[in-house]
């Protein structure tokens, strides 16, 4: 049974230019104990998906059609606000990119970890055990007066930490976590990285990681889910993601990595052209215009190609 | 040399007015940039990269040490003295969209320079030249800002750096928040103008990718110290100071299936307000001895300095190494 499993899931947002289509037909699955990760770039609708998941979206944007399942019964898009709210934190909660952010600078950590436990009967001795103990779990040093400290007093890396910290405190079934490591240094990225590995086979949760950083991505997750502008264009196990990306923005994509290029070279790949302008979607593929293989047939809609779970919306493949 | 960086020290005074302390955020750094040479400074946050930035270019006092830039003294020039120099030094800031005037049009940006520095050219058309020379169709000359999406606004502030026919441009992190589809063009870029108006470039960045395919020789920082310069390519293959191997390992890769050599570093970057004794790494190192807690190493070697007691053989395995598959 897959903890989250979103079918279909077509996001609009009213602009004053006219409707936006945030997200198109994205179909996906997060699997019980397993790591998903989203990769795409700026404009692809990650946000989107995770503040459609949480049921978060802005005023002027709707779920207009699709299913979001959580735990095979309940559908969040559907879902009330109050229910919702009931939800969030307790069986989904979110890492977000700024742990700065997340975290209130006037508020000491302890406090803060206290108040996250609002729907626990314990008293607050008993709360701050708990926070202790979650603390030591990610491995911040001297975790009990760590408790008296205030956000400032911590690096960045360990402000991330204990965000980590008070999103598992209640053991959810889902972690979303929104490009967490962006904001650190590559020797806390990394760090961070494995920390996260461990609690999640500690915790036994699924997480969906959002990230940009395909080095991150290859290193975290099980499987991959690949998007460009609003659709999910490829999906599958990292491996075949990694190894046999069959859709052409995946390759073009994986070229571009300057870490990906074993070789040095002063001339590095590029995707030519721009995301399109989500107001007037192309009829057909939505990768063509900047597509380095396309053909006539790319003005129609691609199917969707699947060989042993591995999923790609190309015309390519179809051949 | 186009630039001589020597010994230089910047100093902060930090805490409340009756607990006042100096600390220092770069602590002698050393180095040259030849004409027509890509440099880059290394490192993580808190580092010293962007402090010693601002004082190659007069913005930042130095408590000690010299910049020489083409021949002249940049630190103790007055503002008055240090305008002329900047015209032949660009800087392009970290933030591509916050770098931008949200109220000022791509033009009137891209013209400033030729005003500020009173320069009598034709400014229409040399703002459409450079607008050219950065791959910017003429109808971007009249977007704001927030009409442009991050590369745009970073290729802006390629044009405006290039504007006056720089010698000498410090990048500082030019690849941050940009797609990696787009990170490729804006190095390109710089890298081709480089070849074209012989330029030399100063990357700063901690993405050690990047530096990879576009340094021809690189810093390596740690608590305002270089700890290890040298020819890129030969420090990607051998790095000999630990704290470079722990960084080049550290750089995950799209590669499932690589074998990670991972040098896992323990504890947390030392305070500037407490530094460690002996090499200042000892704390984190996983190779640490005796004598590192005691001494500290001297920049050694001339082509390859490395500030280290023992540097590393190439290949060489921490004691505590764990691979994982």
């Amino acid at each position: 049974m897959s903890v989250l499993n979103i079918d279909n899931l077509n996001v609009t947002f009213d602009t004053e230019k006219g409707q936006l289509r945030a997200l198109r037909d994205v179909s996906f699955e997060v699997p019980e104990r397993c790591i998903v990760g989203v990769v795409g770039e700026s404009g692809c609708g990650k946000s989107t998906l995770i503040n459609a998941i949480l049921g978060l979206l802005a005023d002027n944007g709707q779920v207009e059609s699709g299913k979001i399942e959580f735990n095979g019964q309940l559908d969040l898009a559907q879902l009330g606000s109050q229910a919702m709210q009931e939800l969030r934190g307790v069986q989904i909660s979110t890492v977000f990119q700024d742990p700065m952010g997340a975290l209130n600078p006037v508020i000491s950590v302890g406090k803060q970890m206290q108040h996250i436990q609002y729907r626990s009967k314990l008293n607050r001795a008993e709360k701050d055990a708990n926070s202790e103990q979650m603390l030591r779990r990610v491995r911040i040093p001297d975790p009990e007066s760590a408790l008296s400290r205030y956000p400032h007093e911590f690096s960045g890396g360990m402000k991330q930490r204990i965000a980590i910290a008070m999103a598992l405190m209640m053991e959810p079934a889902l972690l979303i976590a929104d490009e967490p490591t962006t904001a650190l240094d590559a020797t806390l990225e990394v760090a961070t990285i494995e920390l996260l590995k461990d609690l999640q086979s500690q915790i036994g949760c699924s997480i969906l990681f959002i990230s940009h950083h395909l080095g991150v991505i290859a290193e975290l997750c099980d499987e991959v889910v690949v998007m460009y502008a609003g659709e999910v264009v490829e999906r599958g196990t990292t491996r075949q993601i990694f190894h046999n990306p069959r859709h052409p923005y995946t390759e073009r994509l994986l070229l571009c990595d300057p870490a990906g290029q074993a070789e040095r070279t002063r001339n590095l790949p590029t995707i030519p052209g721009e995301i399109p302008d989500l107001r007037v979607r192309p009829t057909g593929c939505i990768f063509a215009a900047r597509c380095h293989c396309r053909e006539a047939i790319c003005d129609t809609v691609p199917p969707e190609v699947e060989v042993d779970g591995h999923r790609a919306r190309c015309h390519r493949l179809a051949a | 040399m186009i630039l001589t960086v020597r010994n230089v020290e910047v100093t902060f005074r930090v805490g409340p007015w009756y607990r006042r302390q100096p600390i220092l955020g770069v602590a002698g750094v050393s180095f040259e940039v030849a004409a027509g040479e890509t440099f880059a400074l290394v490192g993580e946050s808190g580092s010293g990269k962007t402090t010693l930035a601002n004082a190659i270019n007069g913005q930042q006092v130095i408590s000690n040490g010299s910049v020489d830039f083409m021949g002249k003294r940049v630190d103790t020039s007055s503002p008055r003295q240090l305008k002329p120099l900047r015209q032949y030094m660009a800087m392009m800031f970290q933030d591509p969209v916050g770098s931008l005037s949200p109220r000022m049009r791509v033009r009137d940006m891209v013209a400033e320079p030729f005003h500020i520095h009173r320069v009598q050219v034709n400014v229409q058309e040399e703002t459409e030249r450079l607008l050219g020379l950065v791959g910017l169709s003429g109808e971007f000359a009249d977007r704001y800002p927030h009409q442009l999406s991050g590369g745009q606004a970073r290729r802006v502030g390629v044009a405006r750096a290039i504007a006056l026919n720089p010698k000498l441009i410090i990048a500082d992190e030019p690849t941050a928040g940009l797609d990696v589809s787009v990170q490729g063009e804006v190095l390109n870029l710089l890298n081709d103008l480089r070849e074209r108006l012989d330029l030399a470039l100063i990357i700063i960045t901690h993405n050690l990718h990047v530096v990879h395919h576009i340094a021809d020789r690189m810093a390596v920082m740690y608590l305002g110290r270089v700890v290890e310069t040298g020819d890129t390519e030969r420090i990607f293959q051998s790095p000999a100071h630990p704290y470079t191997a722990t960084l080049l390992s550290a750089n995950p890769e799209p590669d499932p299936d690589k074998a990670r050599n991972r040098i896992s570093l323990p504890a947390e970057v030392p305070s500037l307000l407490a530094r460690p004794t002996g090499c200042e790494f000892h704390t984190r190192c996983p190779w640490v001895q005796e004598k590192c807690l005691r001494e500290q190493p001297h920049v050694n070697g001339e082509d390859l300095a490395i500030a280290c007691h023992y540097p590393l053989a190439p290949g060489a395995l921490p004691p505590t190494s764990r691979t994982t598959a």
